[in-house]
Order: C-alpha cells, then structure tokens, then sequence
C-alpha cells in the first residue's frame, strides 16, 4: 500500500516549478470533472433527457434562471444537468476506450517487437497506415461502419476511438520492445530456461509499460475532441441515450443566430476545460516520467568543473 | 536515413517515390477491406426502401458486388490508378465529379486556414520564443493550449455569436446566391473565378463568407505553429553561432532576426506537412460548422445517406491527397535543407 502511494505521489514529489504547477492544476480540474462524472445523478438537478419536472414543461431555449442556472434548449432539456452528464459519457467513452487501447495494442506491441518476422512487418504496414491517415476521418469512418451494429451508443464510440488511438500504443510498445529484448537480463532469464511467454509478461511487460500513462493521458484529452467532433456530425451518440457535450454544440449552432448563447457556452467550456485539464496531468506527467523527454525542458547545460586528472590516468 | 545515397536531390527525391507507392497500396487495401467487412449490404444500404428488390439486385450487378471479393478488390486497385474513385449509389455520380465541384471550396478554406495560422502562429511564436518566461510569453502559450482545446464548432459558434452577428457578417455557405449565378464557373474555385469575372461585388461577397471559417481553422492550427516556432527559437538562441554573433559585438536585434528567427523558421516547413492531416479533420468540423460547401461536408452528408461508394471514394481520395502532400512537403525540405537529403 505504501509502495503504491509513493508511486502514486512520483510525480508530484519529483518535480518542481512549472511541472508540479502544472500538474496540480491538471489534477485539479479533471478532478473536478470526474466528480461530476460519478456523483452526476446527485449533483445534476434534471435527468439528461428530462423535460419538466413536477408536471411543469420546461420553457424553450429559456434563458438561466434560478430554476435552471444554465438556461434550456431547444429540446427543452436543462443545460446544466446535460453538462454534467455530458462528464459521465465523456469519461465512459474515454475511459472505455483507452482501456481498449492498452488491452489490445500493448500485448500485441510486444509480440510484434519480440517474435518479428512477417507477423511483425504486416502489423506494422496496417497500423502505419491507421496512423498516417487523419485520425478524425478515420474515426468518422469506423463509427460510420459501426452505427449498424451498435447504433449511437457508448460502445460504438469507443470502439471508434480505439481505432485511432491503437497505432500510437503499438508503436511505443513495439519500439521499446525491440530495444528491451536485446538486453543481458532477457538473456540471463532465456539461460534460465524461461519460455517466451514468461519473459514477455514478466520481464518485457514492465519495461514496456513506462510510456503508457503519458500516452493515455494525452490521448484522454485528444479523444474527448474526437468524441465531440464525431457527435457534433451526428455520428456519435444520439441526444436520448446519453448527454453529450458535442452533440449539444451541434443543435445549440443555429441558436447563435438568434441571439441564444447559453445553449452552446456552456457545453464548449465544458469540452475546453476537460480538454486543458487533462492536458496538463498529461504534460506534467511527461515531465517526471518520461526520461527522454525530460531533457526538452531546455534548461541550459551547466559542466562540472574539470578536474585535474588522476596520476593513473596521467601516466598512461 | 540511406546511406547508399549519394546525397543529390534526384536521387533523394526518386527514393521517396518509390517509397510512397507502397503506402498508398497499404493504406488502399486498408480502405478497401475495412469498408467490405462491415456487416450489411452496401447496395440496400444506400438503396433500401427507394428501389424494388429487382432494381436493387441489377444495382448489386452493375457495381460488381456479386463478385468474389479479390476480384473486386482488383477491380478497386486498377481503377484507383486510373484515378476513377468510383460512383455514388444514392445519387449515381462519378466521385470525382464531386470531388471537382466541392474540392475547390475545401481546397480554398483550408489555404486560407494556413495562411491564417501561419500570420498569427509565426509572429506569436518567435515573440513567446525570444522573450522566454516573460508575460507576453506566458500568455501566448496559454492561448496555444487554447487553441488545440477548443473544438473546432465550438470556436465556430463563438464566432457566428459574438463576431457574426454584431458586423453582420454571413455564416453559411461561401457566397450569396447572387454571387453564385453570376460567377461562370472556370476553375471550380469560386474565389478565382470571382477574380476572372472581374466583378469586385462578387470577389467581396466570397471573402466575406470566406472569412470566419479560415479564420475558426486557422485558430486550430496556429497552436501548433506557436508551439513549435517557441521551442525552435529558444533552442536556435542556445546554438553556438548566435553565441558566436553575440560574442562578435552585433546588436542583440540584429543576432535575433539574422541568426535566430531565420534559422528557427526551417523545422516548420516539415510540419506543416504533418499538420495537413489535421487541417482536413479541422475542415470537415468546420464545412459542418459554417455550412461550407466543401469535401468534408459531402463525406457528412453521405454517410448519412449510408453510401459507401461514395464515402469509399472521397476517403481513397483522402488518403492519397494526405501522402501526396507529405512526399511534397519531404521534396521541398530537402530543396531548402541540404541535410535531409542524407
């Protein structure tokens, strides 16, 4: 327990400056929206989905008020409750999918990297190409492909996004992976007799698994974009299944003309703060965890002073 | 990374052909396969409902799906090098004829877009880059940050709300009706062919609708550009040369423009490669956001229409158009930058 707490804390203890800065503060607004995200039953006054209470129809596109502090919209939903639903579904489908991610693309990164062969070079040609194509077009067409099978639901989405985001996991993984496996200590544990699923899971996995959290962080933040991008075109999940922050921008749109803020505001901040939230966990974490990328910080060299050289070294 | 290269240009850029042509292949077949796994039928997809059992079976016949897949899939490959992208089902149009008349309007807001981002990202990001740490620094990247957080339609309803409507400026489409009739179409660019007719009303009507979307996708891209002109400019003025100027006695103002700002400008062109990827995601929010009559917007409103001729189409077309540009970009590079060619 402790052990997991100190790990926990790493990041936190281990940096300083604008790093802890930014990470505290990241932590603090994803927190924020993770809240919402759980307790959102407790914490929002309406259902997602909910048009009158107490036998009293919600007016339309009503300015706040005090009985709805965000306004309605045009489908007489209250904003403030679909906001922070909308929280719930963006951390389902995010959660969902990175999870995805990680279950499919890391073991499948480290076969690839460990065995090789023409395994290895197939994978590597389908997932380039994944990776080359625009991500959001790629997503629109999985989810395009996906509405049959799943309709707009939460899954659909995320399978969607586990398209774009999988190419990314295996490639970090696979690349490290080939790196790893020439090692003395997979050498020693090849000596000892392990099979090769033994050294992938016990000596290779933790090796490899280093530069998922960063990954996941950041790809958290692209993917809530993705999510909304994909519900604003109407390909994402559909208004009654579940709040989503992007499909209200999208019927919140023609309200901009006629004088009508509050319907789109508050959703696309929403959208902005979750995104710069975990952004910045995802950055601070980079700063601490990655060691490759640490050295980007810029901070100017400063040389040890040279030291006079030993009499050994002189006489050789 | 050859090394069997000599280092001269046409060799360079002739590897990097042939390097490009198995991608395409790579990502065609990828296209191809993902598009005919999908459960259902593509033909009553599309056609379900308006067509007879009998129509749709000849539909099925006439685009070949009751062929074996491979031959299909040859089918596919060998008309894709014709440049043939295939036809619509539920409106029976060559792809490229869509292509020619709604890439034109993509084609123009997306250059606007980078132009835009270009203006704004360059300047911003040598200023954040030169005065590190300081105020203006510290606000010019938290604006970056905004820029890449804020979804595209979002900054979009932004602008139609608090821009659009106090100067009156459109916010559908890329130019009034009027315009549209008067303008003969030469290029399938609507701003040239504005231009052409010499008709100044006309070339003002599409500026003005031209404005708000490229300024909305330009934002999107800008980050990036600050980010990274910032993170070139800090590091170009740690390098030895401008030490080596500053050591020399020249004004601090001559070592930043002469030594500095040109020599951080060379990694951008290489990204702006890699930004067109996310230039054509950005567009075909922004098409949808600002009714822009574009690429992007056909894709939309036929995978609404659940045509997959045509959404295989315009994403073959797509995918080319993003490898294409990438392997233009890598030829420029190594015009400009000698030592990429090695």
């Amino acid at each position: 327990m402790r052990r997991l707490l100190s790990a926990l804390g790493k990041p936190f203890t281990q940096t300083t400056g604008l790093a802890r800065w930014m990470l505290v503060a990241g932590v603090a607004i994803t927190a924020v929206f993770v809240i919402c995200a759980i307790f959102a039953p407790w914490l929002a006054p309406y259902g997602f989905a909910q048009s009158s209470a107490h036998g009293v129809e919600f007016p339309k596109t009503g300015p706040p008020s005090s009985t709805h502090p965000f306004g309605t919209d045009r489908l007489f939903f209250d904003v403030i409750s679909r906001v922070i639903w909308g929280a719930r579904t963006a951390l389902e489908v995010v959660i969902l999918s990175i999870f995805a991610c990680v279950v499919l693309g890391v073991p499948l990164g480290i076969a690839s990297g460990f065995y090789g062969g023409w395994f290895d070079r197939i994978l590597v040609l389908v997932m380039d190409a994944l990776y080359v194509f625009p991500s959001f077009l790629l997503a629109i067409v999985v989810s395009f492909l996906l509405v049959d099978v799943y309709g707009g639901s939460v899954i659909a989405v995320s399978l969607s996004l586990t398209v774009v985001y999988i190419p990314q996991y295996y490639r970090v993984v696979r690349n490290t992976t080939l790196s790893a496996k020439e090692a003395t200590y997979i050498e020693a544990a090849r000596a000892m007799g392990a099979r090769d699923f033994r050294i992938m899971r016990k000596y290779l996995f933790g090796n490899v698994i280093q530069s998922v959290p960063v990954l996941g962080t950041l790809n958290a933040a692209d993917a809530i974009l993705t999510l909304a991008g994909l519900g604003f075109l109407g390909l994402g999940i559909q208004s009654t299944e579940a709040a989503e922050w992007g499909h209200d921008l999208n019927r919140a749109l023609p309200d901009a003309g006629s004088g009508v803020w509050w319907t789109g505001l508050y959703p696309g901040l929403a959208i902005v703060f979750l995104v710069i939230g975990l952004t910045l966990v995802g950055e601070g974490l980079n700063e601490t965890l990655n060691p490759t990328l640490r050295r980007r910080r810029l901070l100017p060299v400063v040389m040890p002073p040279r030291e006079r050289a030993t009499p050994a070294e002189e006489q050789s | 990374m050859s090394r069997g290269g000599s280092g001269s240009l046409p060799t360079y850029i002739a590897q990097r052909v042939l390097l490009v042509i198995p991608m395409i292949w790579v990502i065609l077949t990828v296209v191809f396969f993902v598009l005919r796994v999908a459960p259902g039928d593509p033909v009553s997809a599309a056609l379900g409902g308006k067509l007879n059992a009998q129509a749709l079976e000849q539909r099925r016949e006439a685009l070949g799906f009751n062929r074996p897949l491979l031959a299909q899939y040859w089918d596919y490959l060998s008309s894709v090098i014709h440049l043939d992208f295939g036809t619509t089902f539920s409106d029976n149009q060559p792809v490229l004829r869509v292509i020619r008349d709604n890439g034109g309007a993509t084609l123009t807001l997306t250059v606007a877009a980078f132009v835009i981002a270009l203006v704004v990202g360059i300047p911003l990001g040598l200023l954040a880059g030169r005065y590190r740490d300081s105020v203006p620094d510290a606000g010019i990247r938290l604006f970056g940050i905004l820029t890449y957080a804020a979804p595209v339609f979002f900054v979009g309803f932004l602008m139609q709300y608090y821009v659009a409507e106090p100067l009156g400026l459109p916010t559908s489409g890329d130019a009034s009706p009027i315009t549209v009739f008067q303008v003969q179409p030469k290029t399938h660019i609507l701003l040239i062919d504005a231009f052409l007719s010499g008709n100044t009303e006309a070339v003002q009507d599409v500026l003005k609708h031209l404005i708000l979307p490229a300024v909305t996708l330009g934002l999107l891209i800008c980050g990036v550009f600050i980010r990274l002109v910032r993170v070139n400019m800090l590091q170009t003025m740690q390098t030895d040369y401008v030490e080596a100027a500053e050591a020399r006695g020249l004004k601090r103002r001559n070592v930043t423009w002469r030594h500095g700002f040109r020599n951080a400008l060379v990694p951008v062109i290489t990204v702006i490669g890699l930004q067109f990827a996310l230039l054509l995601s950005g567009a075909v929010l922004t098409e949808s956001t600002f009714n822009w009559p574009g690429l992007g917007q056909k894709l939309v409103f036929y995978i609404n229409n659940r045509d997959y001729g045509a959404v295989q189409g315009i994403i073959t077309f797509f995918a080319i158009a993003v490898v294409a540009i990438s392997l233009l970009v890598d030829i420029v590079n190594a015009l400009i930058d000698p030592r990429v060619r090695y």
